[in-house]
């Protein structure tokens, strides 16, 4: 089991948690059991090739997925797999 | 009881003592062994002219303040006063009770050294006024004179006036940054004020460069303050940002975050980026060519729909505090070169569960933008990225 932390922009899609459980043995498995937990969070991970988008970046525990095995990099128990969108607010 | 020349004498006689002509040779051959020249004089001396390279620590203070200087024990200490006899003293403190290895007195001292004819560096002064106002910077180490100096010098270009740089204002300004320039078309609105603390309930309605300057100049009058009350664009941005030494980025969207990256990448200024939503805020610094770029974080902005920052959002008012004197913090750490910045790091904060999580940002060797040399990067691609004319206007 691995926990996702979700970003503010997609807590909406998961009923408001910052953290959400998915099982998965790499980082593909994983983001598509949030996924399928949580449909709402599909189109905005996910493009309609099964990629993930562009502008979503994926961390497992401290390191980018692009340097690592993107979807295909191994996911161990304990695991921390971060979603982070970018985000623009300053001088709001 | 022996007199204090004698004690001098025996003192001398059980430590290593070196001629200015070797410490000289030392420095000539530029110093290869990395040995740390030591000035225990007094402050005022120390102002007057000291060896080039030498760190400062009075003898007075030598026990609580060398492990600032000289962390590691085994490393060569060359230390020297105005005639040998009080750099005698305090290497003999450094060897027996301080535990440290390698330390040597310069013979004769910085008399001695000046009488060979050797080189000594005159210090620019700080006025009676400023040695108080700076005074706990000076007294630390890392910051010291020589940083202080550097702040005086420094250029510093706020991109708003608001949340993140309000706070980054008034310390900044608090701090002795000699000019601050602050970027903002916006004039101060009372929703502005739980948050922008650069502005105040009587300056509502008036521009928030003008705003934030009388704050700026009630803390520090020393500070020059440059105001572009312009809304930062392709068009003028090359002109506005060149010439200062780090930029503190607190701007509200996206086509100008890619903008700003892709200039100062141009002009090699490290940006020290900060955003907030609600409860959480990101903070990084981009330094072009020494770490990665906006544009290798972030290759593609998010769809409108997930950047809710186009349109209005709330945010916690204390949290662009927190965010914007982290930011301050790097350009202090970037202008002194003390401590180690945040680029090539990520940091996300989350005010309502207290934690505070690091990400490793690594340089693309694909960058569409830092992957080249400035001078091949053109007008027409600043700024660019796909989507460019819907992106907020999909925002409503």
């Amino acid at each position: 089991m691995a926990t996702i932390k979700i970003p503010p922009v997609l807590r909406g899609s998961v009923g408001g948690e910052k953290e959400v459980q998915a099982s998965g043995s790499d980082v593909g498995e994983v983001l598509r059991a949030l996924a399928s937990q949580h449909p709402a969070t599909e189109s905005q991970l996910f493009s309609e090739d099964g990629e993930l988008n562009r502008y979503v970046n994926v961390y497992l525990n401290d390191e980018d997925v692009r340097v690592l095995e993107g979807l295909d990099t191994s996911v161990s128990d304990g695991d921390t797999v971060v979603i982070l969108p970018a985000m623009a607010g300053g001088h709001l | 009881m022996e007199s204090g020349a004698e004690l001098i004498r025996k003192i001398k006689e059980q430590i290593e003592e070196v001629d200015p002509r070797d410490v000289h040779e030392l420095q000539q051959n530029g110093n290869g062994n990395g040995a740390v020249i030591v000035d225990v004089r007094e402050q005022h001396e120390f102002e007057a002219a000291h060896l080039p390279g030498a760190v400062h620590v009075p003898r007075g203070y030598l026990e609580s303040r060398i492990e600032g200087s000289v962390a590691d024990r085994s490393k060569r200490v060359i230390l020297y006063c105005a005639t040998g006899q009080r750099s005698a003293l305090a290497a003999h403190t450094l060897k027996d009770l301080l535990g440290y290895e390698d330390v040597a007195s310069m013979r004769g001292g910085i008399t001695l050294w000046k009488d060979r004819g050797y080189d000594v560096e005159v210090p620019r002064a700080l006025s009676p006024e400023q040695r108080e106002r700076y005074s706990r910077h000076i007294l630390i180490p890392e910051i010291g004179l020589e940083g202080q100096m550097k702040l005086l010098d420094a250029k510093v270009l706020l991109l708003g006036a608001g949340g993140l740089g309000s706070p980054a204002a008034l310390y900044l300004a608090a701090a002795g940054v000699g000019t601050l320039g602050i970027v903002d078309n916006d004039v101060v609105d009372l929703s502005n004020l739980q948050r922008q603390v650069a502005h105040s309930n009587e300056r509502i309605g008036v521009p928030k460069v003008d705003s934030a300057e009388t704050s700026i100049h009630e803390i520090n009058p020393d500070v020059n303050v440059e105001k572009y009350p312009v809304r930062l664009g392709a068009d003028n941005i090359m002109e506005i940002i060149e010439g200062y030494d780090v930029i503190v980025d607190g701007l509200d969207n996206f086509p100008t975050r890619y903008l700003l990256n892709d200039a100062s990448v141009r002009l090699q200024i490290p940006v020290v980026s900060a955003s907030i939503l609600g409860f959480e805020g990101q903070l990084s610094v981009f330094h072009p060519y020494e770490g990665p770029c906006y544009r290798c974080l972030y290759p593609t902005p998010p769809p409108a729909e997930l950047a809710p920052s186009c349109g209005a959002a709330g945010v916690l008012g204390v949290l662009p505090g927190v965010m914007g004197l982290l930011q301050s913090v790097e350009v202090i750490k970037l202008v002194t070169g003390a401590g180690d910045t945040m680029a090539g790091r990520l940091l996300l904060y989350d005010a309502l569960g207290t934690t505070f999580t690091e990400l490793k940002v690594r340089r693309d060797p694909e960058c569409p933008i830092c992957s080249r040399e400035p001078s091949e990067i053109s007008d027409e691609e600043m700024g660019v990225f796909p989507d460019y004319e819907a992106f907020c206007a999909g925002a409503g």
